[in-house]
Formats: structure tokens, C-alpha cells, sequence
């Protein structure tokens, strides 16, 4: 029956038209169409509900959740990008820059580099813990000095010739093991996650001497702590004139594929695991703080 | 008759006011957290939002935030009958851990599958 059939399209599908999205909002809820069933059903919901992984490699991820609605998947994309801790450099205690990049510029991009550590191995840092200990900190050394190359050409005007450490890059980081950090982390764990980022450019005399306080955090609060990152995709049918009369495009509502790629601290599925977790452990505050609300 | 009666409570960062009129419980509840460390904001809003409206009970549910850069969000919800709006809440927040949990196993075994998968074709070209 065509009345029953555009019921099944506004509750199942999102429907691309040529100049816009019709039927965006989940409507599914207990009451608003009679003769459905609407009601959360955990079976229900199993039932239907599957994983499927269409790639994976040490950095990406390409897997389709079907079943679920928008507002889980969504909330599922935000922790990944924002809310699963990793490591990453907070505090930059500078000894002696004499580089033309600016001190609050050169600790900026520290901070964005990823730090190859397990951040389920860390405890978060308190606040107002000015030091950290070894179980929430990891510190990191910076020195490099730039000198003139005494070998080289009379008339060259290649700096890799003529500068010797004139770039500054990730692989010039060394750690200090904090404590009993030296036990527990093997020699080399411990690193950026790629040695070849540049951090600055020096010439001679210049020198960038400085400590690095690694801590604990999520997206929010330190920005440049973001893992992964996640694709949408297209709608590219209607260019094509001929074409646009005969498709109709619609996404079918609950079926969502995620791609995920990691910068590399924690491989793409371990990150996925860690987001559902974090979603789960947020549930569970509330649930405790209202259960101590309710208490009195 | 009706009787409101308003209950107040301040617990760690959680505020909830609750009415109780005309047979109906509201429960309108400011929710921040008293670390900045984890944020309140649509991730948990929205999704809560999917959970407790799929309850036949509820009658009413809402959320939203209440500045950009404040990480606190306004929930309300109205309940008709005799459940009480708490209770409600806290169902939404059960189902919504069952939800991940379920999640959570369908992937860790669909990742093992692809892993098995993917170790034995390797093996099986050799």
C-alpha cells in the first residue's frame, strides 16, 4: 500500500533530494505511529543490531554499524574525536631558546606532537600537582645546538652542507625516565609516535634547550590531544542530469559506517573499544551520583 | 488538589529540582561535573535523550546547553502517570549502558573475526 510505504520511508530512510535532506530527525518514539511498537527493546535491539569490519590496518579502520540510531553513533564519533585520553606534551619548561620560532609558538607545536604511549597506563594528573609523579607524567629533553660545518664548500649555499643540526625534528626528543618508568617501559617504547616531524629551523649559534611535562588528557580540554579522525561521504549522483529523474538517494537511517584513522599511539580498534568505554563510564556517574542523591 | 512540592539538592555539581503536581513528576535537572576533566555536552545529551524518550512512560524530554563554553547541560524530563521522573532517568542511563556494553562485545568479536580472517588467508596463500 503507498500509504504504508511512505510511512516505512519517513521512519527508515533520510532521503537526499537535489536541494535538500528531508526526513533527518529520528521520529521512531513510543506513540507517533500507531499500529508500531516503539518501545526500547534490548532484544529487539541485538537482535538487529551488527558490527561489520570492511578494513583494518595499524592506522585505519573501516567498519559499519547497522542498527543503531543516529544519536549513539553520533555520540560514539564525538568521544573518538574529542574524548579518548592520550599523552601529550603539557608543560614546556624552556632553558635557553634562541631560535627565531617564539617560545609560546615552539611549546604549541610541542604539544601537538603525538606521544607513542599507552594512556591506559597513566593516571590522570590532579590538579594543582604542580611536579607530577611517574605514574601521570612523562618527561621529555629537547636539546639541539646549531654550529657551522667546518667541511664544508667554500661556495655552497646548501644548508644541510653548510649548518650542522640546523632542523630540529622529533627524533632530537629524547625521555627521562621518571621513577620507576625505566622497569616498566622497555628502552624505545617510549617516543614520539614519528621521528621525523619538524619542530624548527635553526642556524648558528642558535640553541633550543627545554623540558617537556607529558601528561594525561582528552580532546576538550588539551585541543591538540585529538586521535582519530572521521570521514562522512558524498552525494555526487546529482550532477549527472540524465541521472537525476531516475535515483532517488536515500540513506537507509540506521546504518552508519565509521572510518577511523589513528595518528598512532593506540591502534584504530583499540581507540573504537576506548570510546565505547568512556560513553559507558559517563552512564555509570551519573547512575552512582544519583544513587548517592537519592540516598538522603 | 495539588501540592508542589520542590525538592532541591546540590550534590557534587548535580542539581535536580523535582515537582510533583496534578499526579504528573517532572524532574528538571542541571548537570555539570565538578572536574573539567569530562564534559557534559550532546555526546551524553543526545544519546540520553534517544533513551528515555523510547520509554512509552515518558511524555517529555528535552535537553539542552546552556552556553558553548560552559560544559553543563539543562535535562528535562515530564512523566505521565505514576512513574516518577527519576526513575525514568535512571532507566534511560541503564539502557544506554547496555546499549555500549552490547555494542562493545558485537565490535571486540567482529574485530577478532577480521583478525582470524585475515591470519588465515594469509596463511592459507602460502
Amino acid at each position: 500500500m503507498a500509504a504504508s510505504q511512505a510511512v516505512e520511508e519517513m521512519r527508515g530512510c533520510v532521503v537526499l533530494g537535489e536541494f535538500g535532506v528531508r526526513n533527518v530527525h529520528t521520529t521512531d518514539f513510543p506513540g507517533n505511529y500507531s499500529g508500531y511498537d516503539d518501545a526500547w527493546d534490548q532484544d529487539r535491539f541485538e537482535k538487529n543490531f551488527r558490527v561489520d569490519v570492511v578494513h583494518m590496518d595499524e592506522n585505519s579502520l573501516e567498519f559499519d554499524m547497522v542498527g543503531i540510531d543516529a544519536a549513539i553513533a553520533n555520540a560514539f564519533r564525538r568521544i573518538l574525536l574529542a574524548e579518548v585520553p592520550t599523552m601529550a606534551v603539557e608543560k614546556v619548561l624552556v632553558y635557553n631558546n634562541t631560535s627565531i620560532v617564539q617560545d609560546e609558538i615552539l611549546a604549541h607545536r610541542l604539544g601537538l606532537i603525538p606521544i607513542h604511549a599507552d594512556p591506559r597506563l597513566f593516571e590522570y594528573r590532579n590538579q594543582g600537582d604542580e611536579d607530577g609523579t611517574e605514574i601521570d607524567t612523562l618527561q621529555f629533553r629537547l636539546q639541539v645546538r646549531c654550529t657551522r660545518n667546518p667541511h664544508a664548500a667554500k661556495d655552497s649555499s646548501d644548508p644541510n652542507e653548510l649548518y650542522v643540526n640546523h632542523k630540529v625534528y622529533t627524533r632530537h626528543m629524547t625521555w627521562i625516565p621518571l621513577g620507576n618508568q625505566a622497569d616498566l617501559f622497555p628502552e624505545g617504547t617510549i617516543r614520539p609516535v614519528h621521528d621525523d616531524i619538524l619542530i624548527a629551523q635553526l642556524r648558528p649559534g642558535q640553541e633550543i634547550d627545554l623540558l617537556m611535562h607529558c601528561v594525561k588528557g582528552i580532546g576538550k580540554k588539551v585541543a591538540r590531544v585529538a586521535n582519530p579522525r572521521l570521514d562522512t561521504f558524498s552525494r555526487e549522483i546529482f550532477r549527472h542530469e540524465k541521472l537525476k529523474k531516475v535515483v532517488r538517494l536515500a540513506r537507509v537511517r540506521d546504518h552508519y559506517i565509521f572510518s577511523v584513522e589513528s595518528t598512532g599511539v593506540l591502534p584504530p580498534d583499540v581507540l573504537v573499544s576506548e570510546a565505547i568505554k568512556v560513553l559507558m563510564g559517563k552512564c555509570r556517574r551519573f547512575l552512582d551520583e544519583l544513587d548517592a542523591v537519592q540516598m538522603d | 488538589m495539588e501540592e508542589d512540592q520542590e525538592l532541591e539538592r546540590k550534590i557534587s555539581g548535580l542539581k535536580t529540582s523535582m515537582t510533583e503536581g496534578e499526579r504528573k513528576t517532572v524532574l528538571e535537572m542541571v548537570q555539570a561535573t565538578g572536574t573539567d576533566r569530562h564534559c557534559e555536552d550532546h555526546t551524553l545529551g543526545n544519546s540520553l535523550h534517544y533513551m528515555i524518550m523510547k520509554n512509552p512512560e515518558v511524555e517529555f524530554c528535552g535537553y539542552t546547553t546552556t552556553h558553548p563554553s560552559e560544559s553543563k547541560i539543562n535535562l528535562r524530563i515530564r512523566t505521565g502517570g505514576t512513574l516518577p521522573a527519576v526513575e525514568s532517568f535512571q532507566r534511560g542511563l541503564n539502557e544506554l549502558m547496555n546499549v555500549c556494553k552490547h555494542v562493545l562485545d558485537k565490535f571486540e568479536a567482529s574485530i577478532k573475526d577480521y583478525k582470524d580472517q585475515k591470519a588465515s588467508r594469509n596463511e592459507s596463500t602460502f
